[in-house]
């Protein structure tokens, strides 16, 4: 019998292999990629023109609008906008939710359906770095479509000659808004999305949850009796079931915007708003915390 | 109707306890029932926000959607499609059992919930709650025809069925008059008129009108995805 060293008498020849000696870019790097790639992955862009489609008629409808309104407060001499700019993100709030049903799927199901999580974090980006990213990403996806149409209402009432001093305030109050909508909306979508690895699913889920919880929080709201005539003020704590109420009344009772009515929405007393802004908080926290513990295994 | 099929289609809708997550929807709305019920606002018009606003115009297209695009387009999407073309069964027997598990899924979730709250909100009086019942029992059944249809001949069959249940329905429909006739909702709740008792509920579409839509949109959608499918070429991910 002969013995394995008998048999093998290879000899290893130096081919001249070199290790990578370039710079190694690192987890920043890896995450600062990822991000970009999610942001433009949420516009279509670098994909088919088909992708391309939906976020870009949906940030088209929502800025529409606004050009139209200019264009009549122009024509008809107003003193002002028919709208104010946060009111205006509530008004055609439906839009928004509609890109976010249909972008946060595309952000989170695809990497889970087509099992490619575990690269990214065969790499020095790890789940904490994922999650930022994608966050980030849907954050400033969301950005992009809520600020745009308010600038293009600020330029033009620049342009109308409209007040500039409480314009800009307004701008502000508006932007403040597109901050707190995206923030809880880009939590809650990319959390349901993260559930599922299939994008039909996750968009009827996210856009089920904001219209389901919207329309609970109109059918309780009008049960405590926020719908009478002489409006009860604790029947606005209702309007904490749905994400998108949260956000406009604590907006709409910290400027003191939204209608002068007593009909309109907003967060009951300084309390209420104290308590909106906490849940704010807390559902953008809690959701993000729910998505890190979500990729702990895939 | 192929009972093999059937089977595998309610599985893949209910499975892996989706059906929990399915079910939340109903026993939001009994739950919203029972509060509602207590309440000393007039109850008609509670009736009519709960079952025709939530029930019929919320819950009822989101069902529809989910059964509808859930029964075909997700196994069109990942591609197990083909496993099932590849039988030796007719195509339009394909579609027809689908639709029949999506029909089915869609009265268990959204028109015997709508049934159940009407009577505990209203009661049997007047006729309310068979009325929403028999009106969500028909929207259910042509919103999974229509959304079924859409899961065949789009990718994008979710969001185009959104838009539809969200722009074209609600927003468009609530400023333009004539936009109601060509709205599921509106049918739905025309043979709500028809079977409640008068003067109770107020539809804009004539009955005839709504039956008549009804049966083409359902028909005409069936048969349309039984062609579409019998036609159907794969593509990858965009």
């Amino acid at each position: 019998m002969t013995t394995p060293a008998q048999t093998h008498s290879g000899v290893i020849h130096d081919i001249g292999y070199r290790p990578y000696t370039g710079p190694r870019l690192g987890r920043g790097y890896a995450t600062r990629s990822l991000y970009v790639q999610s942001l433009r992955a949420a516009f279509g862009l670098g994909r088919s023109g088909k992708s391309k489609v939906l976020p870009f008629l949906l940030l088209g409808g929502l800025t529409a609008p606004a050009l139209a309104m200019l264009a009549i407060a122009v024509f008809a001499n107003l003193k002002q906008m028919p709208l104010d700019y946060a009111q205006y993100l509530s008004n055609f709030s439906v839009l928004t939710q509609i890109f976010l049903a249909a972008q946060a799927p595309v952000l989170m199901s695809r990497d889970l359906r087509h099992h490619v999580v575990p690269l990214y974090f065969s790499r020095p980006a790890g789940r904490g770095d994922y999650v930022a990213a994608k966050f980030a990403a849907m954050f400033s996806a969301l950005m992009i479509m809520l600020s745009l149409p308010l600038l293009v209402l600020f330029v033009g009432s620049l342009l109308a000659k409209f007040p500039f001093g409480d314009n800009l305030v307004h701008l502000l109050y508006g932007l403040v808004a597109a901050v707190l909508y995206a923030l809880l909306y880009s939590a809650l979508g990319l959390l349901i999305a993260a559930a599922t690895p299939r994008r039909g699913f996750g968009v009827a889920a996210i856009m089920g949850t904001l219209m389901i919880t919207g329309a609970i929080a109109a059918i309780v709201r009008g049960l405590t009796g926020g719908y009478d005539p002489v409006p009860r003020e604790s029947a606005y704590w209702a309007e904490l079931i749905s994400p998108s109420g949260t956000v406009e009344g604590l907006v709409n009772q910290l400027f003191g915007i939204g209608g002068d009515g007593p009909d309109k929405l907003h967060a009951p007393g300084s309390l209420g708003a104290l308590v909106f802004a906490a849940v704010i908080a807390l559902v953008t926290a809690g959701s993000y915390a729910l998505m890190l513990r979500r990729y702990r295994n895939v | 109707m192929n009972t093999t099929v059937a089977r595998l289609t309610a599985r893949g809708l209910f499975g892996r306890r989706r059906i929990l997550i399915l079910l939340a929807v109903p026993v939001l709305l009994l739950v919203i029932a029972v509060i509602a019920r207590n309440s000393t606002l007039d109850k008609l018009e509670l009736a009519h926000s709960i079952l025709g606003n939530l029930a019929l115009g919320t819950l009822v297209p989101i069902t529809g959607l989910i059964v509808g695009t859930g029964v075909i387009a997700t196994e069109i999407e990942d591609g197990s499609i083909v496993y099932l073309l590849a039988k030796p069964l007719p195509r339009w027997q394909i579609v027809t059992t689908k639709l029949a598990v999506a029909v089915g899924a869609a009265w268990l979730l959204s028109a015997l919930p709508t049934y159940l709250a009407g009577l505990i909100l209203y009661g049997s009086a007047d006729g309310i709650a068979a009325g929403y019942a028999v009106g969500t029992l028909v929207a259910g059944a042509a919103y999974s025809a229509l959304f079924l249809l859409l899961g065949v001949v789009t990718r994008h069959a979710v969001i185009a069925g959104l838009a539809y249940a969200l722009i074209w329905e609600s927003l468009i429909g609530n400023y333009v008059e004539g936009a109601r006739t060509l709205s599921v909702q509106q049918w739905g709740l025309s043979l709500t008129q028809a079977v409640a008792a008068d003067g109770t509920v107020t539809a804009p579409v004539g009955l005839s009108t709504a039956v008549w839509l009804l049966i083409v949109a359902a028909v005409g959608a069936t048969a349309l995805a039984s062609v579409k499918l019998a036609g159907l070429t794969l593509n990858g991910e965009e």
